[in-house]
């Protein structure tokens, strides 16, 4: 399937979804002046990929920064890994945060609790 | 002659001002529109100072999240007025101030009156709640709540509290019989905790 590379500016993140090579990442700064759209290929790219997923799912997030609109597209694209795991698939999330940086770690915790799935938390 | 004069008067007054924002210790001052364009300046603009000066990462941190929130708040809800009052559209006057001890974040936009209710409740209802209550509300209100066209989420004001540990500060002024000025104040500690 077709692979997404959107490279990183001060308020977008990285973004790669690459099934062939089993990396899927978001990384950076994410306050877009539009999140629905921004995030509207992502979430499509998943629900495509979900139809026909490889043996094993990672999924990284490396974020620095995300504004509370982000946040709620975030949650949109775990509980998309959520359906998934609930399917019986393996979907792992890697949730990477500055090891000086509390809120991110907090943040990751909270997601944890709201999806079920598993969550690893990496300080990096 | 009497240009001159107003001149004079004028400059006399941009002295009057300057020495005003000294004594408050303001850093940046802006009245106008808020864009994103201007929410990725100020903040940058912020953050190449505060890392100039050497500012804990926290402390860089929290006053970037609070100054996004707080201007996205002014670019998301300050047109939702149905006066078609075009000077309140989308626009606010905004204000970081630097302390010894602390950094605050002001904003202030026009509101109409029927909804400072609406807004004190809401003030009030996240002020009330400890760090656990915040928690559950923000973890639901992402959950169940709707982006609004705009894209905001609901979720600022429960974000600046969250980040800045300390009760929102606001003030309702009356501009005529149907609108108020809405004032905002959120402190971030410049101690690293």
């Amino acid at each position: 399937m077709e692979t997404i590379k959107i490279q990183g500016t001060e308020d977008t993140p990285k973004i790669i979804l690459d099934a062939g090579n089993d990396i899927m990442e978001i990384s950076g700064r994410s306050l877009p002046e539009d999140v629905s759209s921004f995030y509207e290929p992502v979430l499509n790219w998943l629900n495509e990929y979900a139809e026909n997923p490889k043996k094993k799912t990672v999924f990284n997030f490396k974020l620095t920064y995300f504004n509370t609109a982000s946040s709620k597209l975030l949650l949109d694209i775990l509980m998309k890994l959520e359906e998934m795991h609930e399917k019986g698939q393996d979907v792992v999330i890697r949730w990477h945060f500055p090891e000086d940086d509390e809120d991110m770690a907090e943040a990751g915790e909270e997601y944890a609790e709201i999806v079920d799935v598993p969550f690893e938390q990496v300080p990096y | 002659m009497d240009n001159k004069k107003d001149v004079k008067g004028f400059l006399e007054f941009v002295y009057e001002f300057y020495k005003s924002m000294k004594a408050h210790e303001i850093t940046l001052v802006y009245e106008g529109e808020i864009t994103h364009q201007i929410t990725k300046a100020f903040t940058s603009l912020t953050e190449s100072n505060m890392s100039k000066e050497d500012e804990p990462n926290s402390v860089q941190r929290k006053v970037f999240h609070v100054m996004v929130e707080c201007l996205q708040n002014i670019s998301k809800h300050a047109d939702d007025f149905t006066s078609n009052d075009y000077l309140f559209s989308g626009r606010g006057i905004f204000l970081v101030s630097k302390g010894e001890n602390e950094y605050s974040v002001t904003t202030g936009n026009a509101v109409e009156n029927d909804k400072i209710e609406y807004l004190t409740e809401l003030l009030e209802n996240i002020n009330r709640m400890d760090k656990e209550e915040l928690k559950e509300l923000y973890k639901r209100q992402m959950k169940e709540g709707r982006l609004s066209e705009k894209g905001g989420a609901g979720l600022g004001f429960i974000d600046i509290k969250r980040k800045t540990n300390k009760e929102l500060e606001y003030h309702f002024l009356p501009i005529s019989d149907d609108t108020s000025f809405f004032l905002l104040t959120s402190t971030i500690s410049r101690s690293d905790n």
